[in-house]
Order: structure tokens, then sequence, then C-alpha cells
């Protein structure tokens, strides 16, 4: 028995040459990067500048841009109320998708209860939201457009250079949520026009509870109202002293990443490929979901038709993955994201998410088609769904006793 | 949340799996649930002429919880009369597989498998009757 992780969409595991980076700052170098006039400050301010610097290379930013965060859920807090409170005379109105991550629509949803008005735009079936859509959103008071470079559950890239040019075309804001594809495909702030864009460190090979927003600076200027108020650190949009050891992990990680990408990209896209090409050889009635093509390297998301997510999480207890099920998820709902997709309810309770990384090797590719393999077989044979199938019934128009 | 030792085991070494012929007049079918709910049970009884079940099958699609209760039902009915089976409920299911709260929606479909399954048969049996008595009179 071994034990593989497919789950780094979740999180990933802190990388050691991440780790070496960071553990000077928990010991000699403690200093709070505010005290401006000693040196365990200067030590800990040089830290954060050149961690500031290693993100901003990521995304073709000036380490100016950057506001450092304890993740992406305070991120998309800062970027998303910030603009709303700091534009609300010019408008309340903003735009944003259903199958954005929860950080984006909770802010979103409490800001319908301040009067402030969101259109939620539908994605179609690979989870995707066309420039049109977008186009036919904006009106003379929206203030913010808000959609996520890559989605978490099924990796669907998103048109963002379109979509950046078309804000900047009718004078809106453009917010990104990058943390699934921040250091894991090309972002360019410039070229793809974005004003706002969120990322978060144990993404990528760093630690968690810390990440950071870039805000631009130039043409325009985005100017935020914090949400955290307090010593004015971070240009008084985020107070609070900076978790050093973090923004110097959070800093490494980006750079490695970044170093990585051009090979990391291809080589992590090669095993999702043959992992699909494994499942699919094998076993009948499964479809992918998402984007065939404009998806992150890592990301597959799979429904195996007739048998139950979690089950199937069971039956591959040494691999860690994730589920659209609802009996894995807290709320006993099926994936918003999948249902959003408008796939069918019973698509979402059937899906698993492999989500490749750094780590992930060939050996883990095998082993894993070979495990689920043999589980959704042991999974079939004791489904009616999947007898009704075999005897040439659609379960899907069968009539069904709900509960 | 680890599941139980017992809940594995029904997992890994199913009880009664299968199918029996659903319009056979010793056979009760229960079919509970629906695949966008993620759960269904089809669970069958064939019953002898003293209205004790003398074998139980069973097919699930979900979660482990879910076929561990199907599986474990189809064990316990089996032997009893009709009756007996009625007396089958969710709670003791809860227990003897420790499901956790948030899993107790499982054992509830299990019971309602169980009561459907015996319906089934009491129905067809009264229609058996009801038929030869027609006859009886004609």
């Amino acid at each position: 028995m071994r034990a593989v992780y497919l789950d780094n969409n979740a999180t990933t595991p802190v990388e050691p040459r991440v780790l070496e980076a960071m553990l000077p700052y928990y010991r000699e170098h403690f200093g709070n990067a505010a005290s401006r006039n000693h040196r365990y400050g200067w030590i800990a301010e040089e830290a954060v500048d050149k961690a500031r610097e290693q993100v901003a290379k990521v995304i073709g930013a000036s380490s100016k841009e950057i506001i450092w965060t304890s993740g992406a859920t305070e991120g998309n807090n800062t970027a998303i109320l910030g603009v709303a409170r700091m534009y609300a005379e010019k408008g309340k109105h903003m735009v944003t998708c259903k199958i954005e991550h929860k950080a984006v629509i909770d802010p979103c949803k409490f800001l319908e209860t301040q009067g402030y008005e969101v259109t939620w735009l539908d994605p179609d079936q690979t989870g995707c939201v066309s420039v049109d859509q977008v186009r036919d959103a904006i009106r003379e008071d929206t203030i913010l457009v808000s959609l996520m470079f890559a989605n978490n559950e099924i990796g669907t890239i998103h048109p963002i250079p379109e979509i950046g040019s078309l804000c900047k075309e009718k004078g809106v804001l453009f917010h990104t949520d990058a943390t699934q594809a921040f250091g894991k495909i090309p972002i360019d702030v410039e070229a793809m026009g974005i004003d706002l864009l969120t990322m978060s460190a144990h993404k990528i090979y760093g630690p968690k509870g810390a990440g950071a927003v870039y805000v631009r600076r130039r043409k325009p200027r985005v100017r935020l109202q914090p949400i955290i108020y307090g010593g004015g650190h971070e240009r008084g949009i985020r107070s609070g002293t900076l978790n050093v050891p973090g923004v110097v992990g959070c800093g490494a990680a980006a750079e490695i990443a970044l170093q990585e990408m051009p090979t990391e990209s291809v080589r992590i896209a090669r095993l999702r490929d043959r992992l699909w090409a494994g499942l699919n050889e094998q076993l009948s009635d499964i479809t992918m979901n998402g984007h065939p093509e404009h998806r992150l390297p890592n990301t597959l998301n799979v429904s195996f038709l007739y048998i139950e997510g979690e089950s199937l999480m069971m039956g591959i207890s040494d691999i860690a993955v994730s589920s659209g099920s609802a009996c894995t998820s807290a709320s006993l709902e099926p994936s918003y994201v999948l249902k959003g997709l408008g796939l069918g309810e019973d698509l979402a309770h059937s899906s698993i998410r492999f989500s490749l990384g750094r780590f992930t090797t060939q050996e883990d590719i095998d082993y894993t088609i070979d495990q689920v393999v043999e589980a959704v077989n042991h999974l079939r044979e004791m489904s009616p769904l999947y007898e009704m199938a075999q005897a040439g019934v659609d379960p899907s128009t069968a009539e069904w006793q709900r509960h | 949340m680890a599941y139980s030792d017992k809940v594995v085991d029904h997992y890994q070494h199913p009880r009664n799996v299968g199918s029996m012929n659903q319009s056979a007049p010793d056979v009760g079918t229960g079919i509970v649930g629906a695949p966008e709910c993620g759960d269904v049970m089809k669970l069958q009884i064939q019953v002898d002429d003293d209205n004790r079940i003398i074998d139980a099958k069973f097919k699930t699609f979900g979660c482990g919880s879910a076929i561990a209760s199907s599986s474990l039902a189809t064990e316990w009915v089996k032997g009893r009369t009709l009756d007996q089976a009625l007396q089958i409920r969710n709670t003791e299911i809860v227990k003897e597989l420790a499901l956790p709260p948030v899993k107790i929606h499982c054992s509830v479909l299990a019971e309602d498998a169980v009561r459907a399954a015996i319906a089934d048969v009491k129905k067809k049996r009264e229609r058996a009757e009801a038929d030869k008595e027609t006859v009886s009179t004609k």
C-alpha cells in the first residue's frame, strides 16, 4: 500500500527549499518589518521587499503593487469589498459568475444586502463565461468585474485578456481570483488588463496563512477602502504586523514556481492526460468535466456514471482526491460548480477531482488508474443505476421516489 | 471523519449483492431514493408461504454508509417473518454501524427500502388472493 496525493488544488506541501528560506525568520531574524529604527526590523523589511519582487515578477507587476494578506479569502474580500466601498459614489453594480470560489461569492452576496447589485453570469457547460456575456452585463453604474482566472474544481481557464481589454474599454475595474492559476500558467497583468489579482502561497508549495493581492498603481491607480484598520501597514490597505516567515515563504514559492513553470506545466499536463487516457481506456461511461483544452495543466475532473463519488473515494482510500458529491460536503449539497454547468445533479454526485502537483510521479498515476478502475467496477457491480443502464433503461428518465 | 470498521467491512465485502426476478410472485422489491439526491437503494426479498423471508438481495448507488446500511438490512431481514422484518428500525442500523449524525439518512433509506419491499410482496399476495376469489366465485 502506498499514499498518493492528488488533491493539490486543495493545498500543497511546503517545498523543502521554501521551508529553508523561511526558517531564519522564525529564529534569528524575528524582527517586525515595521520596526524602522533597528537592525532586526531592517532585516525583516528587506526580506519582505525581496518577496514582494518575487511575487510581482510572476505576474509582470511592480513590487509596489503587492499587498500581503493572510491568503486568498482575505485577498478576494480586500479587493471586492475595497472597490465596492471606495467607488460607491460612482456606482453600485458588479459582475461576477455563479461558479466563483465562495471567497468571491460570499462578499458579493454580502454587498447585495448593502444596497449593491450583482449580476451573476451563468457559465457554459465547460465552465466558461464569454466576453459577450460580460459586455452585455456591464452598465453605466458598473464598478467591478470579478472573474476567476481558472476554476478550482474543473480547471477551466477564462478568456482573461479579452475580458481585461473589454473592462479597459468600458472603464470598469477588473479583478481576477488567480489562486489556482498563479505560478501554474503565464500571467501578465499589463498584457491582460488586470487591475486586481488574488493569490495564495499554500497552493504553490508555500505556507498556509500567507498570500497577496495585486493592486494596480498606474493606468488606472486603483484605490481600496481597507477592511482591516490599524497601524497603516501595506499602504493602509491591510494593517497588521506582517507574517514575515510566511511572506518570505510566499516569495520563495513564487520564484520557484516561475522558474519551473515551463517544464513543470508540460510534465504535469502529460501525467494528467495519461490519467485520463488510462481511465478512459478501461472504463465505459465516464465524462470529463470542464473545458477540454482551456484548462489548468494539473486538473482533471471526471464523472463516473452510476456510482457515487464518496463511495469511490472510500474504495481508493490511499489516494487523496476530492469529490463534488453531496456526501463529502458539510452542506449535503452536491458541488454548486458542477451544478452550475447545467449537467444535472447526478453528474455532480458522481464526480472526482484529481489535481496533480510537483511531487506527482508517473508511478502515482499508474497506481491511481489501477485503483480507480478496480473501485469503479466493484461499485458498478452493486449499482442499481448501472444495472438499469445495462438493461437499456436510462436512469435519468426513470421515475423516482424522492426523499 | 473516519468510517467505522463495520462500514468498511460491508463496503469491501457487501453481503447479498444482486437482483431477483422482480415479477416473481414471491419476490418483493423496494426501490427508494433518486439519483439526483445521491442515493438509490434497491432491496429485494423472497418470501415463502409462511411469510418468512428466505432470501434478500440489494443494489445501492450511494456513499459507503448507504451501501453498508443496505447490506446490513439484507442480513437482518433474512430468516424473519414479514411482521418481524417490519420491526427493524433505522436507529438499530445507526447503532450497529456507528453512523455519524450526517449519515443517519442512509439508515432511514435502508429502513424505507425494507418496508417498500415488504409492501410490494404483500400487495402481490393480496392481488393473487383476490384473483383466486374471483375465479372461485365464477
